[in-house]
């Protein structure tokens, strides 16, 4: 019951892109069309999901013992970066097909700031091993979720008549801010 | 000295960070509720770009260029973790109320794209004149966002009442879409300026 409180707070409530203005970047880069949506939302959920597997007992068995907890910045940081680096090489040689669609969004991740909030969402929350887990994976999701929402949006804005100072990237913004008005009205979802 | 003075001035309005680059927006919406917040985040991202690129152009003769992405991270993540552990020292309810904003300055990719574009072959001195252009492209970009969020959503700036008593806050402004609404007002606005900035600049180079 609780981790699916979890999931559902994390996927909806306080979606990640939507009600907290993570990863926004790609957001806004990565939304052009669908597939492209889905393939971004897939290798983000990947990574997170493992970045917060290793981060996790990396934090609670090594920086806290050590007392080095300072340094969780730069050890996440790192981690994520690693493990973007090892998922690119695996993928290359193993599954050069999932590669070759995957393999320009891979890049692209070390630098999207969900994944990072997600690691450090886990140690403030105080969350256990599988509760972060499925944190992440509901974070993640949320993120794919918008993704495609505004993928969706765009298709529409091509022939819409849009205001002349709204042009260009200023109308996707409005409209995000209108797909954030709607995902306010999950708010009252847990108690 | 012209020289220093465009590097310094580009980053303001032809190639602000967030409204023309469109790089470093997550922090720009979400901590602009209040102008306390954004004058905050503004200031430690500056401080955080302008030492970053002074050591990596300091050094840039000696980063290996295949190991550079790690190293710049490495730099940019030593004072992040300066900054974020300074505010939460000195501003504890700033950094609270920012929270996971600041450790995220990290992956600011304002910061990652000067350095690389810009710290890593350029001269300490261009280096830092470029950052703090940025940094105050950033800031006031922040500063205004936040000065309307503020004012409509709770009818004061920097805590201070400028609205009448008896204005009714619109609550739009403080919670998420706000921030998205005016966010895109400001990139509309900016178009507007850089087209205004680059008829004035034509008309004195043809005088």
């Amino acid at each position: 019951m609780n981790l699916a409180k979890i999931f559902i707070s994390a996927l909806l409530i306080d979606n990640i892109v939507l009600m907290r203005f993570l990863a926004l970047c790609p957001f806004i880069g990565m939304s052009t069309d669908v597939p492209k949506s889905v393939g971004m939302g897939l290798a983000v959920t990947f990574v997170t999901v493992l970045s917060t597997i290793v981060t996790w007992p990396l934090y609670h068995f090594v920086l806290i013992p050590l007392n080095l907890t300072f340094l969780k910045i730069l050890v996440f940081i790192l981690v994520i970066a690693a493990l973007v680096q090892l998922v690119e090489f695996y993928l290359k040689k193993n599954a050069p097909g999932l590669y070759g669609s995957m393999g320009i969004y891979l890049a692209l991740i070390t630098t999207n700031c969900a994944i990072l909030a997600v690691t450090f969402d886990n140690i403030s929350k105080g969350f256990n091993l599988i509760e972060s887990v499925v944190y992440a994976m509901g974070v993640a999701l949320g993120f794919m979720l918008s993704l495609i929402l505004l993928s969706g949006i765009r298709d529409r804005l091509k022939t819409a008549p849009i205001p002349k100072f709204l042009q260009g990237t200023p109308i996707l913004f409005a409209s995000t801010s209108l797909l954030a008005v709607a995902f306010m009205g999950f708010s009252g979802l847990i108690k | 000295m012209k020289r220093i003075l465009t590097i310094f001035t580009k980053g303001l309005i032809i190639e602000n960070p967030l409204l023309m680059l469109m790089i470093g927006l997550c922090s720009s919406v979400a901590v602009t509720s209040s102008v306390s917040n954004g004058i905050g985040m503004g200031l430690a991202m500056t401080f955080v770009i302008t030492f970053a690129e002074l050591v990596i152009s300091l050094f840039r003769k000696l980063i290996p260029n295949d190991a550079r992405i790690p190293i710049f991270i490495i730099v940019i993540a030593a004072f992040t973790t300066m900054v974020d552990l300074s505010m939460q020292a000195y501003f504890p309810a700033l950094s609270k109320s920012m929270g996971v904003f600041i450790p995220l300055i990290v992956v600011n990719c304002i910061i990652m794209g000067r350095v690389e574009a810009f710290a890593s072959k350029e001269k300490p001195l261009d280096a830092v004149i470029d950052a703090l252009g940025m940094g105050l492209g950033y800031t006031w970009v922040l500063m205004g966002i936040a000065a309307v969020r503020e004012l409509f959503g709770n009818g004061t700036i920097l805590g201070l009442r400028i609205m009448p008593e008896t204005y009714q806050p619109i609550l739009f402004f403080i919670l998420p879409p706000g921030g998205f609404m005016v966010f895109a007002l400001f990139i509309s606005f900016n178009l507007w300026l850089k087209k205004r900035v680059e008829a004035v600049s034509t008309v004195r180079e043809a005088a």
